[in-house]
């Protein structure tokens, strides 16, 4: 640095602002994503003035937290350049297993088999992308389909059980301890898990190597495949806990329960600041991401305007706020 | 390369069809010009969201919101219909689909954000402006153009296939042959190479899009004279198209493929359905045949390009 000091004395001066923010934006993402967040819930207040309660705070982070925890799917599998469009629909199986196979064997065994059946669905995904090098997109897609069949006929043989929500779940989705919603007992040690585990493990760091460069990553002696196995079957894992939340949040399991929060979850990860092409990204972002498409949600719902405006709207603010990232931070 | 070689897949994938239609004449031996008509017209749409898809997949990109652009395109040219003649609605929409084909492609190029980035926004911005064009399903459509699609020509053919391979051969063939179809190419391979050689890079993009606009738009047009009424929520056409532009030899990331194998695609896929329906098979069934089936062909494509480079 010194050095440089000497032979450009003027450069550090003579740097525009707009870049110098642009360098610091890079390297903290969360900072004005943080601000974004305040800024609407600024306007939140100034349009319906009293609507900020500790009721109404619990309540955004209430319906934050399902989506949170899909979009470390997403930002997870998009470290490796990957994205995963199975997420929702494991959600949705996770969620409709355990409401049809508690009323028989019990909460235990429906939690074990839901989540044993995210694994799988994980596991398949892993094989695809990491053994069989299927593109992702495709794998996820593939294998989001065929779990959407699954759960379509194994219905038809639970039809008759009828469905029962375990209380544990109802008490984790939608219960409220001191005004914040009681899954933040689930989501708090879970993104404890995910932030300091891609800071601080190895595997953690695995992901971000094979993101950026995984031809390199191999040479280092890495079993790339090894790493893809575990992280989608990780990813499934998430996904079906996801689902377990949600459907104690909703308390009525349907076919298509989660499958809405599909897109959303990506445009989490992306709005904080996870590149699709793999190597860069945060869990922070993320999370902050899911905040604002919340908060966005109530905005949009309080403007009254007519639905198709209100969706529209959407895309712009997630085009904008993406758009606008990559020319501060000149990164794609 | 011999012919048979470089068109391999696309061979495969006629054989293919042709086992299929005869597993479905053997299990249901009345099945001939009618049961091609229907197939041919359920089709349709598939066929110009696939079209759609693989323009934009070959330039190196993906497109998420062809659904959406669809379902505008549809519901515009309902409405049109209502106050004005076919010929006059059935251009502005065209035309409406080039268009926001284009602003998908300037904004990927403008913006420098990922496509799938862009068009996953867009999706949701062409949903909207679908709802606000039209709240519920509604409008009116020509009967002339209902009828331009049902029914057979030349005793077996049916004018859905007819209609179909005039719409993408008058898009695609000039296109192809052009400096245009070139440069798409060379951007879908190599994108710095193609830069460096002297391709408008950015134009090139945003031409890719706007052609992949107009085949919504033909395929909003199709949804309409199928239904007779313009319906404002997008169909299942995203998930369908990807997977029959990747059965069909096209690979994601660009440079690699035609129109041509991606619609034998589409009626691989609908074929199966038809057989499934026929063999009396859950339909539920259908939907893990058909995921199976697309993962297992994108594994045996994989595994091909892997021996060929061994060898």
């Amino acid at each position: 640095m010194s050095m440089s000091d000497q032979v450009h004395p003027s450069q550090e001066e003579t740097t525009p602002a707009l870049v110098r923010l642009g360098r610091f934006l890079g390297d903290n993402p969360v900072i004005p994503l943080i601000f974004l967040l305040l800024a609407l819930v600024g306007v939140l207040e100034i349009m319906r003035p009293g609507i900020i309660s500790p009721f109404w705070f619990g309540n955004t982070i209430k319906f934050a937290i399902p989506l949170a925890m899909l979009a470390a799917c997403q930002m997870l599998t998009m470290l490796t350049a990957g994205i995963d469009l199975s997420a929702a629909v494991v959600a949705t199986v996770s969620a409709f297993v355990v409401a049809s196979v508690t009323p028989i064997y019990g909460p235990f065994a429906g939690v074990v088999i839901a989540l044993g059946a995210a694994v799988l669905v994980g596991l398949v995904n892993g094989f695809g992308v990491g053994v069989a090098r299927v593109h992702p997109l495709i794998m996820t897609l593939g294998t989001g389909l065929i779990a959407t069949g699954c759960l379509q006929v194994y219905q038809r043989f639970v039809i008759n059980t009828g469905s029962d929500i375990p209380a544990f779940l109802e008490w984790l989705g939608t219960g409220r301890t001191a005004n914040l919603p009681n899954g933040l007992f689930l989501f708090i040690p879970f993104a404890a898990i995910i932030l300091l585990g891609l800071r601080f493990t190895g595997f953690g760091r695995l992901l971000f190597a094979i993101g950026s460069n995984e031809h390199a990553t191999k040479l280092s002696g890495v079993r790339s495949w090894q790493v893809f196995m575990a992280l989608y079957a990780l990813v499934g894992l998430i996904a079906g806990i996801t689902g377990l939340l949600y459907v104690g949040m909703i308390r009525a399991p349907s076919l298509s329960l989660a499958n809405p929060l599909l897109l959303p979850s990506a445009a989490a990860a992306v709005i904080g600041g996870t590149s699709i092409f793999g190597g860069r990204g945060s869990y922070a972002g993320a999370i902050v991401g899911a905040l604002i498409l919340t908060v966005l949600g109530t905005l949009l719902t309080l403007l009254q305007m007519p639905e198709g405006a209100r969706i529209a709207l959407f895309g712009l603010i997630i085009l904008g706020v993406t758009a606008l990232y990559v020319r501060l931070t000149n990164a794609r | 390369m011999s012919f048979a070689q470089k068109h391999a897949w696309t061979l495969g994938l006629v054989a293919l069809l042709l086992v299929l239609l005869g597993i479905t004449k053997l299990i249901q031996p009345s099945f001939g010009a009618s049961g091609l008509e229907s197939l041919a017209r359920a089709a349709l749409p598939f066929a110009f969201a696939t079209a759609a898809m693989a323009v934009v997949v070959i330039v190196g990109g993906i497109d998420l919101s062809v659904a959406s652009i669809m379902a505008v395109c549809a519901v515009t040219a309902a409405v049109l219909m209502q106050s004005m003649g076919a010929v006059p609605a059935v251009a502005i929409t065209l035309l409406l689909g080039l268009a926001m084909g284009m602003i998908n492609g300037g904004l990927i190029v403008v913006t420098r954000v990922p496509d799938i980035v862009v068009t996953l926004a867009m999706l949701f911005v062409w949903e909207g402006t679908a709802l606000l064009i039209l709240n519920a399903p509604g409008g009116t459509v020509h009967d002339w153009l209902e009828d331009s699609i049902a029914g057979t020509f030349l005793f077996w053919v049916p004018k859905a296939l007819i209609v179909m391979a005039i719409a993408v051969a008058l898009v695609w063939i000039p296109l192809k042959r052009s400096k245009l179809g070139l440069s798409i190419y060379a951007v879908g391979s190599d994108e710095l190479a193609a830069f460096r050689s002297g391709v408008a890079v950015g134009w090139t993009k945003v031409a890719a899009y706007g052609v992949c606009g107009l085949f919504c738009a033909m395929g909003g047009l199709s949804l309409i004279m199928l239904t007779g009424i313009g319906e404002p929520v997008p169909g299942p056409y995203l998930l369908a198209s990807v997977a029959a532009v990747v059965l069909g030899g096209v690979v994601l990331g660009g440079g690699i493929g035609g129109l041509l194998g991606p619609i034998i695609a589409v009626f691989i896929l609908r074929i199966i359905r038809t057989i499934l329906t026929l063999a009396a098979v859950d339909p539920n069934v259908t939907t893990i045949v058909e995921g199976t089936i697309m993962v297992a062909v994108v594994m045996f494509g994989a595994f091909l390009v892997m021996r060929r480079n061994k060898a």
